[in-house]
């Protein structure tokens, strides 16, 4: 009866899903081999749901001390652990997807439109610019312009 | 060269923290932005517009020679594929 008391993996499990969710955007995110798919995460996701399941079933079985109080425990811990996983696969999976379609956006082979833009010391920089005056002294052999949300 | 709706100040103190030394230009009314298609509407801090992530490799005539839209906002071009199309220019 002792040991059937804390119910231990109830609780590894909501700790590992919590650690699961929050290990992306802290850690696995800052190495491309873990960021652009979250398999990690996905693998701790799975473990948790083991230890969940387990403790589910601990947490309704017939035997505990106070089953009522047990049952509202077990339901409060597992529920919340499921909002975790299904926020972090919404997160992922469908709110980064919502992104413009960017039809009108140049295409390889096209032109891209000119523009005048202040740099961090507020002078203002032209594509053309860009494009035409020498690195050490040679011509540059083009310009990687990157779009970044912003905010960092 | 990136670009983003932060303002030369916020460029300023990113650049000095990282310790990037590549040119980082505002766009903080989104008219470039706007005029590349790329404006994500609505998902910046307060609900303003910003660019959605993208690159584009320009050639000295000024023609792409290569685009990177992702799909999915976490996952960006790496920057060993990028050297690799840099390294194709003429």
């Amino acid at each position: 009866m002792n040991g059937r008391r804390f119910n231990w993996p109830l609780w590894v499990g909501v700790l590992l899903t919590v650690f699961a969710a929050f290990s992306y955007p802290f850690i696995f995110i800052w190495y491309p081999v873990t960021r652009d798919f979250p398999w990690v995460n996905l693998l701790l996701f799975a473990v948790a749901i083991v230890f969940l399941f387990l403790g589910v079933r601990r947490g309704f079985a017939r035997d505990r001390a106070h089953p009522t109080r047990s049952k509202i425990l077990t339901s409060l811990v597992g529920g919340f652990s499921v909002l975790i996983i299904a926020l972090f696969l919404f997160s992922y999976f469908v709110f980064a997807r919502w992104l413009p379609p960017s039809k009108g956006a140049p295409q390889v082979g096209q032109k891209v439109p000119e523009f005048t833009l202040p740099d961090s010391n507020g002078r203002q920089v032209s594509l053309n610019e860009l494009l035409t005056t020498p690195i050490e002294g040679k011509a540059p052999k083009g310009v990687l312009l990157i779009f970044y949300r912003g905010y960092w | 060269m990136a670009i983003s709706v932060d303002s030369p100040e916020a460029s300023r103190n990113l650049m000095q923290q990282a310790g990037y030394t590549f040119s980082f230009l505002s766009d903080q009314k989104t008219e470039v932005i706007r005029r590349y298609d790329l404006v994500h509407a609505g998902a910046g801090e307060n609900g303003g517009d910003i660019a959605r992530p993208a690159e584009f490799l320009v050639d000295r005539t000024g023609t792409v020679r290569w685009i990177n839209l992702t799909e999915n906002y976490f996952v960006r071009a790496r920057p060993e594929d990028v050297l690799n199309k840099v390294n194709l220019l003429q």
